[in-house]
C-alpha cells in the first residue's frame, strides 16, 4: 500500500513536471513566430488586406496557383453517386482552410453530371454533388456563407465521347473562386 | 407476317442557323424509314400540275404522309398517269396499282402568291372525299403543303393531322466553357429553322404555351439557372423564376394560366406551380428526393413528374394543387422525362436499363398498364408527343452529337432529323397552330 502510494505520488510529480515543461515549450514556440514573420515578410507584405492574411501559414491568393493541394479544383464522382470519395479529403481540407484564411473569398461549386439519362434529373444530381462538396468544406471549417452551389447538370461536358472514360470526367464538381 | 422493309433516303433541306443568311445552304434532313407498317394505307400523291414557285408541294405531302407511318406512298416513278384534277382520274388504273386513295392537285399564280387546288379520292368507292383550294404567299407554300397533309390525314383516319405544327429544340456547338447554345424553332419536318435565343451559357427545357406563340425555357445566362417566358415572334421575354438553387423544367398548364416548374430554393428540388398572373407559388411536392420534370395531365388537375424518392428515378402523379404523390411506373429501373398524350392515355418516357436508355410508352387506357418500346437506344431521351398523339419526337446520340428522331406512336416508323453540325437535343412539339 505504502509503496504504491509513493509510486502514485512520484508519477503525479513527474506528470506535473512534464506538463510544466510542455507549457514552457508551447509558450516558447508561440513566442517565436511573430518575430520571425516580422523579420521575413515585413518588407514584402503590404498589410492593406485583412489582418488574417499576414498570419503565418495562412493561404494567400497566390497559393491558388502555386499550392499543390489548392490547385486541385475538380472533384470527381462515381455513377449516380453524390458521396465524396476519400481521395478528395485532402482537397477539401486545404480549400476549407483557404476559406477560413480568406474570409472575403467566395467559392462557386459547379455541379455536373454525365450525359446519360434525363437532363433535368441530372441538374438535380449535379446540385446534390455540389452540396456534398459544400458539406465537406463546412465539415472542415469552411463557412457556408462563402459558398454558392450551381448545378449545370449535363449541359457543360468537358468531353462528348460515349463511354466511361469520358463520362467519369463529366461527373464532377468544379471549385471556382469568384473572389479570391 | 409480311415484313416490308423499306429504306428511303430523301435529302431535304435544313437550314443550319449559322447559314440561315444563305437560302441555298443545305444541311441534311434525312428521312430514314425503318421497319414498315403492313397496315399502312396505300395512297398515290400525283405530282401537282402548274407550279408553286420553288416549293414542291406534292413532295412535302408525300413525305408527311410517309413519315406518319399510317400511309404508304407510291413512288413518283411508278405513276402511269398524272391527273391533276378529278375529270382526268381513271379509277381502274389506281385500283390496278392497289391504291386505296389518290390525291391530285394543281397550283396557279395568284397575286404575289399561289392558289393550290387539291382533290382526294377513295379509289374503291370511286368517290371524291375532299376538294379545296388554298391561297397563300410564295413564302408560305410549305405551310400550304402541311395543311393539305393535315386535311388528308384527318379525312381518312378521323384524327387531326399534326404536320402543320412546329418543333422547338436546343442546339450546342463546342465543349465546356467555350460552348455556344441556341434555342431554335422549326417546322415539324425540320425545315425553316429560326433562332429564338442565342447564348454562351446553357439553354434547356423548352416548353410551349398552349397558344403556340410563347416558349418557356431555362437559361444560365445570369450565372445560375432561371426560367424565362418568351414571345417567339417579337422576342419579348420575362424572367419568371430566378431563385437560389435550381430553376428548371417549366411546363405550361393546359389553360396557359399556370406554369409548373422545379425549384430547389427549399433545399432540394421540389415541384411548384406558379400562377402566371400573380406569380404566386404553390408548392406541390415536399420530399428530400429529387422531384422534377412536371408535366400536366390534360384536365389541368394533375402533374406527372420524375422523382427518385424510391431510390431511382420513377414517374409519380400528384394533384396540381398539392397532395400526396402516387407512383405510376413499375417497370424498368429508370423512368424519367414524361410526356403525356393529349387524351392522357399514354405517357412517353426515357427508360433506362444499365447503360441503355430508350423511349418507352406507357399505355394507361387499358385495364392494366401496358408498356412498349419506341426506340432502339442506346442514349435516347426527351420524348415529346405530337398534339394528335400519333407521333413522338425524341433525342438520340450518334457518336459525339445529338440528333432528333420522330417515331410513330406504334413504334413502326422512325425518321431522323440531323443538323449539318453541332448537337441537337430536347425537342418539344408545339400545339396545333391557329390559322
Amino acid at each position: 500500500m505504502n509503496a504504491s502510494a509513493s509510486r502514485i505520488a512520484r508519477t503525479l510529480l513527474l506528470a506535473a513536471l512534464a506538463s510544466a515543461i510542455a507549457v514552457g515549450c508551447t509558450k516558447k514556440v508561440k513566442e517565436v513566430p511573430p518575430t520571425d514573420t516580422g523579420a521575413s515578410t515585413g518588407t514584402t507584405t503590404t498589410p492593406v488586406d485583412d489582418g488574417g492574411a499576414t498570419r503565418p501559414g495562412a493561404y494567400g491568393p497566390n497559393d491558388l496557383d502555386t499550392d499543390a493541394c489548392l490547385r486541385n479544383r475538380v472533384v470527381y464522382f462515381d455513377l449516380d453517386q453524390d458521396a465524396l470519395k476519400p481521395e478528395f479529403q485532402a482537397t477539401m481540407a486545404c480549400h476549407a482552410k483557404y476559406l477560413r484564411d480568406r474570409p472575403t473569398a467566395r467559392l462557386r461549386l459547379e455541379g455536373n453530371a454525365d450525359e446519360r439519362g434525363s437532363r433535368e434529373y441530372n441538374v438535380g444530381l449535379g446540385e446534390r454533388r455540389g452540396n456534398a462538396v459544400s458539406s465537406a468544406l463546412q465539415a472542415n471549417g469552411g463557412s457556408a456563407s462563402q459558398q454558392t452551389v450551381v448545378s449545370y447538370g449535363e449541359e457543360r461536358p468537358v468531353c462528348n465521347e460515349a463511354g466511361e472514360g469520358c463520362w467519369s470526367q463529366n461527373r464532377r464538381v468544379e471549385l471556382v473562386y469568384s473572389a479570391k | 407476317m409480311i415484313r416490308i422493309a423499306r429504306r428511303l433516303f430523301l435529302s431535304f433541306f435544313l437550314l443550319a442557323p449559322a447559314f440561315s443568311a444563305s437560302a441555298q445552304s443545305r444541311g441534311g434532313l434525312e428521312i430514314d424509314i425503318v421497319g414498315g407498317n403492313a397496315a399502312a394505307l396505300p395512297i398515290a400523291v400525283v405530282p401537282f400540275g402548274g407550279n408553286a414557285g420553288e416549293t414542291d408541294v406534292d413532295d412535302i405531302i408525300r413525305a408527311d404522309l410517309a413519315r406518319s407511318g399510317q400511309f404508304r406512298t407510291l413512288a413518283e416513278a411508278g405513276l402511269p398517269e398524272r391527273p391533276t384534277q378529278g375529270s382526268e382520274v381513271a379509277y381502274p388504273t389506281w385500283r390496278l396499282l392497289k391504291q386505296d386513295f389518290l390525291l391530285v392537285g394543281r397550283s396557279v399564280p395568284d397575286g404575289s402568291g399561289y392558289r393550290v387546288e387539291y382533290e382526294l379520292f377513295d379509289v374503291a368507292k370511286q368517290q371524291r372525299l375532299l376538294g379545296f383550294a388554298l391561297t397563300a404567299p410564295a413564302s408560305a407554300m410549305r405551310d400550304v403543303a402541311h395543311q393539305i397533309s393535315d386535311a388528308v390525314y384527318e379525312k381518312i383516319l378521323g384524327v387531326p393531322g399534326a404536320f402543320w405544327t412546329r418543333i422547338a429544340y436546343v442546339t450546342s456547338n463546342g465543349l465546356g466553357r467555350n460552348a455556344k447554345y441556341a434555342l431554335m424553332v422549326a417546322d415539324s419536318d425540320g425545315f425553316n429553322p429560326r433562332t429564338v435565343v442565342n447564348s454562351t451559357e446553357p439553354l434547356m427545357s423548352p416548353s410551349w404555351a398552349p397558344d403556340g406563340r410563347r416558349l418557356a425555357y431555362v437559361s444560365f445566362e445570369g450565372g445560375n439557372s432561371a426560367v424565362y417566358i418568351q414571345d417567339i415572334a417579337s422576342g419579348a421575354r420575362e424572367k419568371v423564376a430566378s431563385f437560389r438553387g435550381i430553376n428548371g423544367a417549366p411546363s405550361f398548364s393546359p389553360d396557359g394560366n399556370r406554369l409548373a416548374l422545379t425549384l430547389s430554393k427549399g433545399g432540394n428540388p421540389d415541384i411548384y406551380v406558379m400562377d402566371l398572373g400573380s406569380k404566386h407559388l404553390t408548392q406541390v411536392t415536399n420530399h428530400f428526393g429529387i422531384d422534377t420534370e412536371p408535366t400536366w395531365t390534360p384536365d389541368g388537375a394533375g402533374l406527372v413528374f420524375t422523382s427518385d424518392r424510391g431510390g431511382r428515378p420513377q414517374l409519380y402523379q400528384a394533384p396540381a394543387a398539392g397532395g400526396s404523390a402516387t407512383r405510376i411506373s413499375f417497370e424498368g429501373s429508370y423512368n424519367a422525362s414524361p410526356s403525356v398524350s393529349f387524351d392522357g392515355k399514354k405517357i412517353a418516357v426515357a427508360q433506362g436499363a444499365g447503360n441503355t436508355y430508350r423511349i418507352a410508352l406507357l399505355d394507361r387506357s387499358l385495364g392494366s398498364p401496358r408498356w412498349s418500346l419506341l426506340s432502339p437506344g442506346s442514349l435516347d431521351e426527351s420524348p415529346s408527343f405530337a398534339p394528335n398523339g400519333a407521333m413522338v419526337l425524341y433525342a438520340a446520340r450518334e457518336g459525339r452529337r445529338g440528333v432528333l428522331y420522330a417515331v410513330s406512336a406504334d413504334g413502326r416508323v422512325r425518321q431522323r432529323l440531323v443538323l449539318a453540325e453541332g448537337d441537337v437535343r430536347e425537342p418539344a412539339w408545339s400545339p396545333y397552330r391557329k390559322r
